[in-house]
Order: structure tokens, then sequence, then C-alpha cells
């Protein structure tokens, strides 16, 4: 048997039963990492050591009949923007490679209080910007199904890693699809819960109002173990919500086992997806197809209109760059973080550092967002986009008042090959149209495998009202149970 | 030609919270350098600001105390620039929508009572501190970094150096009042910058406004209000107005000295701050914090007017301050006799404390030491000049008048008979001064009370004197 293709709470179940122990978990990932990383190169630090110590610990516990967290023992991979004390912590940046944070991010602490052993952290799109890893100081990730394409990103390591059975569940965060499109690229599950469900403190910002850390499993049923470890309000992140300290979410898998969850669902399917960004013809059949199984499972489908949504790239892209522009302004080479070695004047210590730390990706939006927020633009940009992201926020207020779910799929096209010719910035943005209106209006979305095509995954997204967490995690269960 | 001067004032205040704005830090002046900060005042990637509920409350009470109108919903936004000692790119502010809208203060001119409106009020984070070392290094402390600030900025509605110190007389002691801030200019928990220009009363032509920084006291203030006041007038005349232009206070050569061309200069990007949602405030909330609001000068002079029929005026100067205000009042507990104390406090021991540049708290002079020297000055123990010198005696030892009195030998003679021997041998000596008398001029009874005070050591009851020499003169 190999320990490490086993579903997380099979590990789990495992573990528990002593029927394996955590090191020897442990160990098969280690081994994993050893045989594979080298190529995939979804790893930019790792934690060996320390993570086979801790998994001597938690099988004493065991042993001893001690309770046991969550997590137990299971190898959790972190996307290197999640700050911790122990590894550092790059963003995928020349300008933090030797950053070492003195404090732990929220959830990185919860993982620790949940048994939970991190393995290493994951690479990524430098400072999240980017939706192929590709932008990473650290060199790119390969896709492990194909590794001539790319992960998806920017939570490309986080995603290649699971998919690779390197560790059993990951985080990752989603601005504006990082956690969903990785997920769909590599064929596993991505959640990025509603805004304010897991604590954002020590998770680097990229976009605040738009940021949320996300986690990937190999099934809804893994994505929500480690969902339930992590959520909660937290009082050093003020954006945390109170809301998030609901009832957990796996217990809908001990509710009645085998429900049919999608007999009487409310669907919709916004048009504008359709008409507006037409995606790939058998990416599309995919998504067709899914659709008949939510229908023939008892799903009532009805294709909505959400007007604004043929704003939400643009809405999106101002927004995004503009609070992009703003995080990135503490990277100035004085306190923390790369500084030049030649300068004269301040200025030029502001430049020099920059210049030489920042990649090209993070330069291009730090320049839009300056722009967009500078003089009139402010204005004409930058507010006026808030204005329509309120609309666009109502718009899912109506459907939702009458509908369980939206469906659509996690990306209209396939994984694509690495290095291939690069999209202009603003064409690859229209592609977050599928992911980034839940950002935009803090909805909880999911990305669930449904199929492939000539041999790479094609991911269906589930969205749900804020804090109608559950909703699509019912959705996510009912469609695997469905197509089992 | 006539001008008129037009100044607004842009106040930045220090709450002296327990904590700093965002994090759990000490807000405390003068530790050691680095030694207050933690992620978060730091700007490490990552770090949270947690808007401390204290800051709202010290604002609230602020915006209440200027009469302004208090927003239901606090709102923060980031306003970015580079500089070495802003750790995040941004201060964490208010753009658009401030805490507090509008308010006003009143100032006591000499012939009216003005009101200063104020344009808005909001809440701000303070920035570190450059330190220039001896080697030429920058050296950076952020300690402050992080420490709540309110900006107070007032309309163009001051005309003159001497209503600007009013106003920053008033605010000071208004903030004073409801204790929110040290408001200590040597300690940077307040700092002004002005806005001035003028305008020709007959042609309407306006110069430029310029911005003045580094005001580090009241009299920088006076100082360059002046001295602009003039800079401005001649750019008129010579019909040479600049662009808009930031200067800074020289205190060394006594001039404003130009920083900047204002035009096309910072653009500060305002942004969301993503960090912090918006805050409700209750109109409960804001009711409460009224009710723990101590006695506002406004209030307090009304009641002084009342209560002890003072003057306008004296009674806004007397409340100017809260510890002169408590010291008035204090004084008045062991004499029954408002006019006397607001006399001999208004003149005497407020130029006293002028001279010495100290605050009433800071004296040698207790409300028990003054009651008791007017106590002696009232029931004739003492006359008037003899008291202005005991209570210099206070201010310098800080023993009793009894005592000052006692040890000096100093209390009035009343008594004729003692009296008596003094005068006849000064009429005898000046016998001149009698003939000059007799012959109308008046002058020379003046010269003889004073030759007899003299003699007397200035202990002679002077009424008593005057009298006793008409009499005797009359005799001769």
């Amino acid at each position: 048997m190999d320990i490490t293709s086993l579903k997380a709470w099979e590990m789990k179940e495992k573990i528990i039963k002593k029927e394996i122990s955590c090191k020897e978990v442990i160990q098969a990932h280690i081994k994993k990492i050893e045989e594979e990383d080298s190529e995939i190169n979804a790893f930019i630090s790792l934690n060996k050591e320390e993570a086979l110590r801790k998994s001597e610990k938690i099988d004493e516990k065991i042993k001893k009949g001690e309770g046991i967290g969550l997590l137990s023992g299971l190898p959790i991979g972190i996307k290197d923007n999640i700050a911790s004390k122990d590894l550092k912590t790059t963003c995928g940046s020349k300008m933090l490679d030797k950053y070492i944070s003195p404090f732990n991010a929220t959830v990185v602490e919860k993982i620790i209080n949940n048994d939970g052993i991190i393995i290493g952290k994951t690479n990524m799109d430098e400072f999240a910007l980017g939706d192929s890893t590709e932008t990473s100081y650290f060199g790119p990730t390969k896709n492990p199904i194909n590794k001539n394409v790319v992960p998806g990103g920017s939570s490309g390591g986080s995603a290649a890693a699971v998919a690779a059975n390197m560790v059993a569940l990951s985080l990752g965060t989603d601005t504006g699809g990082s956690v969903r499109q990785p997920a769909s690229f590599c064929g596993i599950v991505g959640i990025k819960p509603s805004y304010g469900m897991i604590s954002r403190y020590g998770v680097i910002p990229m976009a605040d109002t738009l940021d949320h850390v996300g986690v990937f499993g190999r099934d809804v049923r893994d994505a929500t173990l480690i969902l339930d470890s992590l959520k909660g309000y937290d009082k050093k992140d003020s954006t945390s919500s109170k809301m998030s300290n609901s009832e957990a979410f796996s217990i809908v898998f001990e509710e009645d086992k085998g429900r049919n969850y999608l007999d009487g669902m409310k669907v919709a399917i916004p048009r504008e997806y359709i008409d507006l960004v037409p995606a790939d013809k058998k990416v599309q059949e995919q998504f067709d197809k899914a659709i008949k199984v939510f229908e023939k499972s008892g799903a009532k489908i009805e294709i909505v209109s959400i007007p604004h949504l043929k704003y939400a790239a643009e809405v999106y892209y101002i927004i995004m760059s503009c609070e992009v522009s703003s995080n990135m302004a503490r990277y100035d080479g004085i306190a923390f973080g790369h500084r030049a070695e030649e300068y004269e004047t301040l200025d030029e210590l502001y430049i020099n550092s920059r210049t030489e730390a920042f990649g090209k990706e993070a330069k291009t939006r730090i320049l839009a967002g300056t722009y967009a927020l500078t003089g009139s633009k402010n204005a004409e940009l930058y507010q006026k986009a808030m204005k329509v992201r309120r609309l666009l926020k109502e718009d899912y207020d109506k459907v939702f008042a009458s509908h369980d779910v939206v469906l659509s799929l996690s990306s209209k096209e396939l994984p694509f090959e690495l290095n291939s010719i690069k999209k202009t910035s603003i064409e690859s943005y229209k592609l977050n149209m599928y992911s980034a209106p839940a950002n935009l209006a803090g909805l909880c979305a999911m990305s669930i495998p449904i199929g492939e095509v000539d041999g790479l995954p094609v991911g269906m997204e589930i969205t749900g009202d804020r804090f109608k967490d559950r909703t699509i995690i019912k959705a996510g269960i009912g469609y695997e149970r469905a197509v089992l | 030609m006539t001008y008129k001067t037009i100044i607004g004032l842009e106040i930045h205040v220090e709450l002296s919270t327990k904590h700093k704005i965002f994090c759990n830090c000490p807000n405390e002046f003068g530790a050691e350098a680095n030694t207050l900060v933690c992620p978060t005042c730091l700007g490490l990637p990552g770090s949270m600001p947690i808007l401390n509920k204290e800051v709202l409350e010290y604002a609230i009470k602020a915006g209440i105390a200027f009469n302004g109108k208090i927003s239901n919903l606090i709102k923060m936004d980031r306003k970015h620039y580079f500089y070495s000692d802003l750790p995040k790119g941004y201060q964490v502010s208010q753009a658009e929508v401030p805490f507090c809208d509008g308010g006003y203060l009143e100032i006591e001119l000499e012939s009216e009572t003005k009101k200063i409106n104020l344009e808005r009020i909001h809440i701000e984070e303070d920035t570190g501190k450059q330190i220039h070392s001896e080697e030429e290094e920058t050296l950076l402390d952020f300690n402050r970094s992080g420490v709540p600030l309110i900006e107070i900025v007032t309309k163009p509605e001051m005309n003159s150096a001497e209503e600007a110190k009013l106003f920053l007389d008033k605010l000071r002691a208004t903030l004073k009042y409801i204790e929110v801030s040290n408001v200590k200019m040597e300690e940077g928990s307040l700092r002004c910058d002005v806005n001035i220009n003028v305008v020709d009363s007959e042609t309407g032509k306006k110069s430029i406004i310029a911005e003045i920084k580094n005001l580090n006291s009241f009299r920088a203030v006076v100082k360059a209000i002046e001295f602009e006041e003039k800079r401005h007038i001649d750019l008129l005349e010579a019909d040479k107005n600049t662009e808009k232009e930031t200067r800074r206070w020289d205190e060394a050569k006594g001039e404003t000295i130009l920083m900047r061309k204002k035009a096309g200069a910072s653009d500060y990007r305002f942004v969301v701050e993503g960090a912090i949602p918006p805050v409700r405030i209750s109109d409960e909330w804001i009711e409460e914090i009224k009710t723990t609001l101590p006695e506002l000068p406004q209030d307090k002079k009304t009641r002084f007017m009342d209560s002890f029929g003072l003057s306008s005026y004296d009674a806004g100067v007397l409340t100017q301050s809260k510890d002169l205000s408590e010291f008035f009042e204090e004084t008045l507990k062991y004499i029954d006799d408002s006019k006397l104390v607001s006399n001999w406090i208004m003149g005497d021991v407020l130029r006293r404390l002028n001279d010495d540049e100290i605050e009433i708290q800071e004296s040698k002079l207790s409300p028990k030491a003054l009651a008791d020297l007017l106590l002696l000055v009232r029931d004739d123990k003492i006359n008037n000049n003899t008291g202005k010198k005991v209570l210099k005696e206070i201010f310098d030892t800080g023993n009793s008048p009894e005592k000052i009195v006692k040890e000096k030998g100093l209390i009035q003679i009343s008594d004729e008979g003692e009296l008596k021997k003094i005068v006849e041998e000064v009429l005898n000596n000046n016998e001149q001064s009698i003939i000059d008398f007799k012959n109308g001029k008046d002058r020379a009874l003046g010269f003889l009370v004073g030759q007899v005070m003299k003699a007397s050591r200035g202990k002679a009851n002077p009424q008593l004197v005057n009298k006793m020499l008409l009499e005797m003169m009359e005799e001769r």
C-alpha cells in the first residue's frame, strides 16, 4: 500500500486506529518529496527533521491514548506567503528570499495546535501575483499530472504537492482564484471559504479586501477536514468574523451517510459566463455533463442573469492592482527584505532595492495600481470600481435569495504549457472572471474535479452566499456521491 | 493700502492613550529607541492592525469638546508616501470621511468673542522618528510609530498672529481639560502647521497661500506668522506672487525658508484600509462619552461670569487653563472676594507666571497662601505695594505670607501716634514743599507722602499718611 495515495481522512483513520504510525506517514511523504520534487519544484523550503520529530511525539500521544487534534499527524504544506517562525517566508520573491518572520500566522498556530505536521513551505507566484506559479523567484512548479503544463497559480506549489501525494493537505491563498484555479488544473478539490471565515493574521497581504486563505485536499471531505481546523474568529484579524465560529463542517459527513444533497438544490447558472467568456468547447462539454449530474440527482437548474458580471474582470483588475500597489509599498529595503548594495540617496535606496528585487509581474501591477490611484484616476477608476463592486454584491444577493449555489467552470481553459506564449495581463485577468467575483463579493466557493480533456483535469466552481459554506460543501459532496 | 491676513491651522495632537492605535505597545514618550515596538507598528509582513477602542473614545471626546459632529461610521484609509520613518509605505489615516465634521472654538479678543470654525478632525497614526548621528548616519526609532494622533484642521478664519495664539491657547486648554493629550509642543505631542496668505482689502488681490512647518512653540507660530505677513505684503506690493509653497520656520535665523513648491507635489493615492473594517459608532456611545466629559472651558466661563460677577474677558482668561480655574476657585474657599482674587490673579500672578514661563501648578504659590496674603491686604495689615512684594517673595521662597511679613517686619503702621514722629520729621526737612503745597502745587503732597513711606520703609498706611499730612500742614 502506498500510504501517500490515501485520502487525508483515510490516513487519519488509520493513524488513530494505529494501523499505520504517524512516523511512517511522514517518512513516506518525505520519501515522495525526495523522489519527485526535484522535478516538480512544489516546495521552497522543507521541514524534514522537525516533521519527523513531531510525528514521533504524535505516535507517543496516540500510544498513551491521549486526545489527538483534528489533523492527527497529517502531513501539510503551507504556501510561502504565510508567516512561520521556523521556516523562511519568501512570498516566492527575491525581496524576501531570506526573510524569517518573528511570529507565526494564526493558521500555522492552528495547524500545530491541531496536531498537523508542517512538511514545508510551497512555491507560489511572486507575492501571489500570477496564475501559473511561473513568476516565482524560485523557478516554476510543474503540474504532477502532466509535467509539461503549469499547475495553475498562484498557489501552484500547494496544489501540486497534494496532487503529487507529497502532502495530504495544503494551504493556499486566493485573491482572485489562486486556490480554485490550481485545484482545477491539478485535479483536486480547493475551497476558498467566505471572507472572514479563516484568520488572515500572518498571511502576507496581496489585496486585503480580496485576500482569503483557502485549502486543498484530494476530495471534499479532505478539504473540509482542514477547513474545520482553521476556521474561527481571531481577535488579531479585524476582518475575521464571529460567523465563522459555527459548527464544524465535517458534521455534514456524519449526518445521514449517503444522503443525496443535490435533491431539491436550487442551482443558478449565470448566462453572462456563457455569453461573455465562452469556454473551450471540450471544456464546456465537461461542464454540461456535470450539470446533467446535478439535474439527474434532483437539482433544479435555472439560467440567471448577474448583470454586473460583465464588469467583474475590470473591477477586479483595478481594485486588486490598487491594493497590491499599496501592499507592496512596505518593501522598501529599510527595515526588512532586500536592500540594494549601491545607493547614494534615500530615493536611490528605494528605487534600486525595488528594481532589483521585484519581478516583472509585481512591477506591472504596482504601476497599474499606482496609476489607478493617482490624481483624478482615483475617482474615475478606483472609487468607481468600488461602487460597481457593491452593485455586483447586490446582484449576488438577489440570486442567493432564491438559489442555493451558482455553478460555473473553474477555468475556461485547460492547464496551459509551461513557458507558453504569455498572455497580456488583461487577457489573463479575463480568465479570472469565473473566480474573481467570489472574492469581490466575499462569497464562499469551491473547485471540484469533474472530468478530463486530453488527459488534463477540468474543474467546476460551486459558489455559495457568504457564510453559506456548509451549502457548497453539501453540493460538493452531493456531486461526489452522485458520480462515484 | 490695508491688508488682511488670513490664517488657517493644521494641528496634530498625540492622544495619551495607554496603548498605540493598532497594537498593544505602550504609548510613551522618551523610552530607549526601538523598545516599544512589535510586528504591527514595525509594519512587518503579515501583521495586522487592530483599531484601539480607547483611541476612538479619546478622539470622540475631543470632537465633542470642539463642538463637532461625530460620524456614526469610522472608516480608515491609507495615505501613501515613501519615507524611512514610515514603515509600511503608507500612513493609516482618514481621507474622505473624518470621524468629526466641523466644530468650532471661541477666542476672547479685547473687544469681542470670536468663533473660529473647524473644517474637520480626523484620526491617524504617527510615524517613527529619524535620528541623525554624529557619524552622519540616519538612525530610525519606531517607538513613536503607531502612536494615535488626531489632526484638527481649522477654516481660514484667523486674522492675526494674536488670534492664532489665542486659538492655540484655547485648543491646548480644552485638550488638557478633557485629558486626552499631554499637549507638550516640546515633546511633539502638539504640532502645528500654519497656512497663511494676505489679501489687499481695497483691490481684493490675494497672495498665494504658504504652508509653514517646523513650528516648535507657540512663540515660533507667532513669529513665523508675523514674518510671513510682512513677506506676503512685500510680495503683493512688488507684484511678485509665487506658487503655492511649503516653508520651514528657522528659529535661529528668525525667518521662514522655502522647502518645496507645492504645485504638482505629492499625491497620496488614498485607498481603503482593507485590514480594518468600518466601525459603527452608536449615538448611545457618543452620549455616554459626553457624560464623562468634565466642565468645558466655555461652560466654566459662563458660570464664572454668572456666579462671580466677572467680566467676559476676566472669566475667559481665568478658565483658559483648567489648573488656573481650579486655583481660582480653591482660593475663594479661603477668602470670599472673587473680584479681589480675580484682580490679583489676572494681574501680578499671571505676570509672574509669564515671566517665569511656568504654569500655576509649577509655581510655589498655593491657593491658601494667596488667600492669606489677600486677607492681610484687605484688612489693611499690609498695603497693596507690600502685598506685591510679599507675593514675589512667596514665588521665590514658597514661605507663607505671615512668615514673610513677620520676619521682614512689614506690618502696616496704622497707628497715628507711631506715625506722627515720622510725619513731623518729614515736614521739618521739607519746608519748601509745604510752601509749594500752600501755593496750590498738589504734586508737593505726593512728594511728601513718598518721603513718609520711604522713612517708614514702606510700612506706613498711605491713606493715613495722606490724612495726617493735610492736617499737620494746616496746623503750621
